[in-house]
């Protein structure tokens, strides 16, 4: 099953290591994405897999072809990779009309003039560009540049596609769409995806699965829906989606949250690898925190600092001792009122060392 | 343009009186002379006369002059944007080693004055006594010279030499801004490294060679310089030459002044088409090409060529800077031209004498420094405030404003000076011909392109915002101005300051038509001296000239350097 493979990636530069020691393998048509803040590597491997990077360690891979090596010296420079790339600048070539910058690759390729003019015509009409062939992409929209973009990458029918933020550069409704038409692309075409964004809601959409970087070390390589319910770490956990972490301490064999003068309640076990630890961190989402009464077994007492009506959801601010917690619920959730006692069920409690 | 809101409470008389004054100087110092010359070139005794326009023109003097100002334009032109346009690449697209100082390196020619530069070039490269020549001559025993610097060729060498950085400063920073996914998306579809420069690099930097081109096409149509100092020897005029020569040899006689109107004219006309043509080219050829998030562009490996190619930058560098230097140096150390450069003869002697014995060369210094300052002062003041009209003020005229302050970019210096002679000289009832006034004049409508760049571009960073948030806070038009507005464009004010003192120093197309016995500039000293066959006295004044040149850039370097920290 595994299409593209990355083996022992690293790659250094100078005394940094940007990326360190990354394994991967992709599918054939497989959506993979990669996931992190800025400066986390993610850029740097897609540019490796592309050829634009040299790699100091390991090895590319994509089927039976090995494109970079540099223990035995092997390097398959971009022009010859076969893949179709868009950049976050759209990068279309504002000297050349939009139907010139899509007939260029396979123009490169020396193709015969017909099937030139056939492939381009189907690349076009894929993106919706047909009637805008002949325009100057300078009178295109950020979303008519990023089409030309695909277009282009989509011509010479790759057999993988890297789009390095292909979207960021586009305003929020106009990346939900083009998000769903690069699907699309990928359904009808049958391409494996690279996808590099730093964007979780992006990546959640598009992938199926999606690798968490940090610092240029793997975090994790998972599934959307597992990399949110399972993450792996605290740092996956930060990353993904919105969270709150509460320290918590021993006092004697009862925790409490730092600052507070109740114990955790008897619902709320703390799991056995934090008993070693002098403080710990309670990590949860806000939308997996639910308000429930003095006598539940699961109710952590805390008072609301803030309440904020945002329409479909309403926020709040918890405080509990000294740490405070973000709960969101529905509208018509009751809820309590600014200023007022309020206890807690953790639905889905997470917990993490402190240095995790 | 013209039909902007007036603020009103922004004080109506003031803006007014503010672009009143604005006009008013761009009309007499500017507007006025050139003017003058167009109604010179057009009307005899008061009637339209075209034909007789025509009749001067193809004088075969004049024809001449017309023909040679094209063809060593267009050489130069050609050479300088092959040069330029190569050196560029290889500091910004290749692996050269010591980009960063090689790039700095080949701006100095900016700072040689190319008429000092063709003075060495003769003492060189002349073709019985330059020393390359004589050396050549009698080490392969022939009385052929090398090379005759007397020619089109070596005259168009010289302006190559020293003009190329219009264009190497443009194209560079092209490449520089240049959004490197480009060429890589160029890359991943397919295409070699050769096939990009060809088919997305150098497209996308036409524009900005073009532009560099035809800058150096201006510049060097209506260059006086080198022409004269490596031309009359040959009978080779151009136009700036031809219309010194005229007003010289007869003393401002009427026919003189005709044919040199007359070329002015056309000097005039070609400029407007040059700028015309720029204007369009950066318009409609402006990409937006630059990206967002960039690694660095790739880089060519020139591998075996890497060293090769090093050694050639610096040997051109040697052989266009600092060989025409030191024969400045040598020559000037000299007691009379043609000894051996060898250290016996070589002594701080003349040096010495111009420095501070020599009339004819104190004055020069004098004048220079002092015409320099002042003009630098008078023009950033009087550029801040028409920058500022055309920039931020919303007032009713202004449109006429704009048109005029075109105008001091694209009227090149032999026609100012004709022009002003034309205007200061009697005929109008202020005669300050043969006075260091005129000169200042000149000098102001020479330098009041440059002043207005600066200004408005630093005025164009300052957002209206702020001086409106300054007016809500209850401080009156003149104060915000001078709290706010002023204090955010010093820097623009300084570096228009110094963009016009530095070439003030070493101006000599203007001077050279203009001067009096006493009132000889630096330029016009080193010119005549060389002239007047004192080839020593000459030399060691253009290696003065070149010291404060390089100190005064230095300075200049080292203000904006902690300006922008």
């Amino acid at each position: 099953m595994s299409y593209i493979r990355l083996v022992n990636v690293t790659k250094r530069f100078g005394d940094v290591t940007a990326v360190d020691n990354l394994n991967i393998e992709i599918g054939k048509g497989e959506c993979f994405s990669m996931l992190g803040p800025s400066g986390c590597g993610k850029t740097t491997t897609l540019r490796m897999v592309a050829g634009f990077e040299d790699l100091s360690d390991g090895e590319v891979w994509v089927g039976d072809r090995l494109l970079s090596s540099p223990k035995k010296h092997h390097y398959t420079p971009p022009e010859n990779r076969n893949f179709g790339m868009v950049f976050q600048a759209f990068a279309v070539w504002p000297h050349m009309s939009v139907y010139e910058n899509v007939a260029f690759p396979l123009r490169l390729r020396k193709l015969p003039n017909a099937e030139i003019e056939q492939r381009t015509k189907d690349a076009l009409t894929a993106t919706n560009l047909l009637k805008a062939a002949n325009d100057s992409p300078a009178d295109l929209s950020g979303g008519g540049k990023q089409r030309v973009a695909l277009a282009r990458a989509l011509a010479i029918n790759p057999d993988v596609m890297l789009l390095d933020e292909p979207l960021s550069s586009l305003d929020p409704h106009l990346r939900e769409e083009m998000r769903f038409e690069i699907k699309d692309l990928q359904r009808k075409y049958g391409f494996s995806i690279i996808y590099v964004t730093h964007d979780q809601s992006e990546a959640m959409a598009l992938s199926d699965r999606i690798l968490v970087m940090k610092l240029g070390v793997m975090q994790q390589i998972d599934s959307p829906l597992d990399v949110y319910n399972n993450p792996k770490n605290k740092f996956v956990f930060s990353f993904i989606g919105v969270s709150s972490f509460t320290d918590v301490v021993w006092k004697g064999k009862d925790a409490y949250i730092k600052g507070s003068e109740h114990k955790l309640p008897s619902g709320l076990i703390v799991p056995e690898r934090m008993k070693a630890e002098e403080m710990f961190n309670l990590a949860s989402r806000p939308t997996e925190i639910r308000f429930t009464n003095a006598n539940d077994p699961n109710g952590v007492r805390g008072h609301v600092i803030r309440k904020a009506f945002l329409g479909e959801i309403v926020d709040y601010l918890v405080k509990i001792g000294d740490q405070e917690v973000r709960v969101q619920i529905g509208r018509r959730d009751p809820g309590p009122e600014a200023d007022e006692t309020c206890y807690l069920h953790f639905l889905r409690p997470f917990w993490y060392k402190v240095n995790e | 343009m013209a039909n902007g809101t007036i603020k009103k409470d922004s004080g109506f008389g003031i803006a007014q009186v503010i672009l009143f004054i604005s006009i008013a100087i761009l009309v007499i110092f500017v507007a006025w002379p050139v003017l003058l010359i167009l109604f010179n070139a057009f009307f005899v005794e008061g009637n339209f006369n075209s034909m007789d326009f025509y009749k001067v023109l193809t004088e075969p003097e004049t024809f001449q002059a017309l023909i040679n100002s094209l063809i060593i334009a267009s050489m130069t032109t050609v050479g300088s944007t092959i040069v330029g346009t190569f050196f560029a690449w290889l500091v910004t697209r290749t692996d050269l080693p010591y980009k960063t100082f090689m790039k700095s390196l080949f701006l100095v020619p900016f700072m040689l004055p190319s008429f000092i530069g063709a003075l060495a070039w003769k003492m060189l490269l002349s073709p019985h006594s330059g020393y390359i020549n004589k050396w050549f001559m009698a080490t392969f025993n022939t009385t052929e010279p090398l090379f005759d610097i007397y020619t089109y060729y070596g005259i168009s060498c010289v302006e190559v030499m020293y003009l190329f950085p219009f264009v190497f400063i443009q194209v560079c920073g092209a490449l520089e801004r240049m959004d490197p996914t480009l060429e890589e998306s160029a890359r991943i579809s397919g295409a070699g490294l050769f096939t990009i420069t060809r088919k997305i690099t150098i497209p996308l930097v036409l524009p900005s060679i073009m532009s560099g081109a035809l800058l150096i096409m201006l510049y060097s149509m209506a260059h006086f310089g080198t022409v004269a100092v490596l031309g009359i020897e040959q009978g080779i005029y151009n136009i700036p030459t031809l219309i010194y020569e005229k007003i010289h040899e007869s003393a401002g006689s009427f026919a003189s002044i005709r044919t040199g109107t007359v070329l002015a004219t056309v000097l005039i006309v070609s400029a407007a088409c040059i700028i015309w043509a720029q204007q369009k080219v950066l318009s409609k050829g402006h990409y937006q090409i630059i990206g967002g998030k960039s690694f660095r562009p790739m880089e060519l490996k020139l591998r075996g060529l890497r060293y090769p190619l090093l050694f050639f930058c610096l040997a051109y560098i040697g052989f266009t800077i600092l060989l025409p230097t030191v024969v400045i140096f040598m020559v000037g150390g000299v007691e009379t031209y043609g000894l051996p450069l060898t250290w016996e003869n070589l002594s701080l002697d003349n040096y010495k004498y111009i420095l501070f014995e020599y009339d004819v060369t104190r004055d020069a210094i004098f004048n220079s420094v002092t015409l320099g300052l002042a003009a630098a002062f008078i023009t950033m003041f009087a550029g801040v405030m028409i920058s500022y009209v055309i920039v931020k003020m919303k007032v009713r005229g202004k449109g006429i404003l704009e048109f005029l302050g075109m105008l001091p970019f694209s009227v090149p210096g032999s026609v100012i000076a004709l022009g002003v002679i034309l205007a200061w000289s009697g005929q109008f009832g202020i005669n300050i011909y043969n006075t260091v006034w005129i000169i200042l004049v000149s000098y102001i409508a020479r330098y009041m392109a440059f002043s207005l760049k600066a200004n408005s571009a630093a005025l164009e960073q300052v957002h209206d915002s702020l001086m409106e948030a300054s007016r809500s806070c209850g401080a009156s038009m003149w104060q915000s101005l001078k709290d706010i507005v002023i204090p955010l464009v010093r820097p623009g004010m300084i570096s228009a300051f110094f963009l016009i003192f530095l070439p003030a120093l070493r101006e000599l197309t203007v001077s050279i038509m203009l001067y009096a016995p006493t009132t000889r500039t630096i330029g016009v000293a080193i010119y005549t001296l060389n002239e007047d066959g004192e080839t020593v006295m000459s030399t060691a004044l253009a290696g003065i000239a070149l010291i404060i040149i390089v100190l005064g850039q230095m300075f200049i370097n080292h203000l904006t350097k902690k300006a922008s920290e």
